[in-house]
């Protein structure tokens, strides 16, 4: 299956031109299009041991039958990369994360874990709730912005910078406590909903000189192909994730800056609430799949 | 960058003879000295040039690095030992530094 | 430098879609060729006894699994030296030298590496007795989309 899928995938990225695929087309025959969609694998992910939910029915309301993780999309090196919690080089930033976490920093003299303890009890459950209502802030909060509050209320320290290296990693470390756990929000709690509802609305707006919206790519060309990546949900379930293309920790704020910017469009600030509504309702969307912090993609 | 942390895997146990798994990987940029910055400046090379594992000071394994290795770079060789001691690893950055980690086996 | 209009499209895709823009790939295979004559000395490669494993494509040119593996006892006369990774498309041939010892157990070693396009990678192993096999494969580079 791979094999096929991989010497096909290698005609379309180097056969040279349109008209040699449209030769494949004619002499593939009907019923055959060599430029076809392909489904997601059918693969299990396990990791240290632990089955991780990849594939498992949408919730309801959900506009597909079924929700996949980005994983099954992936070819067999990266997917086999991720299942390694050695050779995944996100487990890098997970590690750098555990020391930040028993780091003291600020003026209160407190670490995580002066307030949080054991993160593998704290934390067990934290990256599959997220993002959650801060009554406070009459907003969702998500891990990134809960870590700043923490630090600059609690602990007397600064709020990370977007994107910062421990910021990648703390989040990650913090996410990585509820590997293999169901993701669920809590829609219930506050205003929550008209966060979802916004979020559905920035998700099926078209946007930039492309004209495309999240959905035309990850609901409408799921399993599809852009260039040479094979389309996927776009579900949230493995930020932030090592990439192979940057050798680094890309968050998920800044892989909703960089789709936006790959439609053309004026990116939104992160952490805005734009991008937030967005993660609220891009969360949903993936009920139930394992969170599988730190996955690993090309 | 923070300062390279190596991760190991090795067994902590292995019977005489026998051929085990060891996997290592480090947390390097890798900066091949091919890419621009934003001016179009070349940003210079540094790499980790070199690792090597040893074990009680006798070679295992080791490893000439070119810029072509990805970042974090990451090996997986193997060993055969007949007595307990200790496996050294080291990795030789280009800027001179050199990380390094030690780990026991015992062999039975 | 005046582009044409379907230049100035193509640039802008790239810019859109890309990160950083490649740089031009200098190795060539007569420089391969050269840089594993120099590794081989005396003997003349011959095919066998070592095998690479590479992906036939790969997801994304930076971070590419290849492992070698070398048919031989480690021991006594029947050792090898050292293995040596090349590729004919990346700005330098050389990739990496692994060295193996009786300690070693196995010739046998996984990494990751950088291709700058689709080529061929080629590992070459050096024998203690100075005779020397060499494996190829050709791995193919898509050109990425936004990260799928």
């Amino acid at each position: 299956m791979s094999d096929r899928r991989g010497r096909r995938l290698a005609e379309r990225c180097h056969v040279k031109r349109l008209s040699w695929a449209i030769a494949l087309a004619a002499a593939a025959g009907p019923g055959m299009v060599v430029l076809a969609a392909d489904g997601p694998v059918d693969d299990q992910l396990v990791i240290d041991g632990r089955e991780m939910i990849t594939r498992t029915m949408a919730p309801a309301g959900h506009p597909l039958p079924e929700v996949l993780s980005g994983w099954l999309f992936r070819e067999a090196e990266t997917r086999a990369t991720e299942a390694d919690s050695f050779a995944n080089p996100g487990m890098l930033a997970v590690e750098r994360g555990e020391e930040l976490w028993n780091t003291v920093d600020g003026s209160a003299g407190k670490s995580c874990t002066s307030c949080h303890g054991n993160a593998a009890d704290s934390m067990k459950t934290v990256g599959a709730n997220y993002p959650k209502w801060d009554a406070a802030a009459a907003k969702p909060v998500n891990v990134e912005l809960q870590i700043n509050k923490c630090r600059v209320a609690q602990m007397g320290a600064e709020a990370y910078g977007f994107d910062a290296p421990d910021q990648l990693a703390l989040t990650a470390y913090v996410k990585h406590q509820a590997l293999g756990t169901p993701m669920h929000l809590d829609l219930a709690a506050g205003d929550m909903q008209s966060w979802w509802d916004k979020g559905k609305a920035v998700y099926y707006t078209r946007m930039g000189q492309l004209n495309l919206a999240c959905a035309s790519c990850h609901e409408a060309s799921t399993g599809k192909y852009i260039r040479a990546d094979h389309l996927s949900q776009g579900q949230v379930n493995g930020f932030p994730t090592y990439r192979f293309n940057t050798g680094g920790m890309v968050s998920l704020h800044n892989r909703f800056r960089g789709c936006i910017r790959d439609t053309r469009a004026e990116m939104p600030k992160a952490f805005s609430d734009e991008l937030l509504a967005l993660e609220v309702y891009v969360t949903w969307r993936g009920t139930g799949l394992s969170v599988e912090t730190p996955a690993v993609r090309q | 960058m923070a300062t390279p942390k190596p991760r190991i895997k090795v067994p902590k146990t292995a019977k005489v003879g026998e051929v085990i798994a060891i996997k290592t990987l480090i947390s390097h940029d890798m900066e091949s000295g091919q890419r621009k910055d934003k001016e179009g400046k070349l940003i210079p090379r540094k790499i980790i040039n070199k690792f090597s594992c040893t074990f009680n000071g006798q070679p295992v394994f080791a490893c000439d690095i070119e810029p072509a290795i990805s970042a974090n770079p990451y090996f997986e060789f193997n060993a055969r030992l007949s007595e307990s001691g200790s496996l050294k690893f080291t990795w030789v950055d280009d800027d001179g530094s050199i990380y390094a980690d030690e780990h026991q086996i015992e062999v039975a | 430098m005046q582009l044409n209009r379907r230049q100035a499209l193509a640039l802008s895709a790239a810019a859109a879609f890309g990160g950083l823009l490649p740089v031009v790939a200098r190795a060539t295979p007569e420089a391969t060729a050269q840089r594993i004559a120099a590794f081989a000395g005396a003997a003349k490669p011959a095919m066998g006894k070592i095998t690479l494993t590479a992906p036939e494509i790969a997801e994304n040119g930076n971070t590419v699994p290849i492992s070698v593996t070398v048919d031989s006892a480690m021991s006594g006369d029947d050792r090898v030296e050292s293995v040596m990774i090349v590729a004919e498309g990346n700005p330098n041939p050389e990739v990496a030298t692994f060295h193996f010892t009786a300690l070693s157990g196995v010739a046998a070693a996984t990494t990751r590496m950088r291709l700058a396009k689709t080529q061929n990678v080629i590992a070459v192993a050096k024998m203690a007795d100075g005779s020397v096999y060499l494996d190829q494969k050709e791995v193919k580079v898509t050109i990425g989309g936004c990260g799928g």
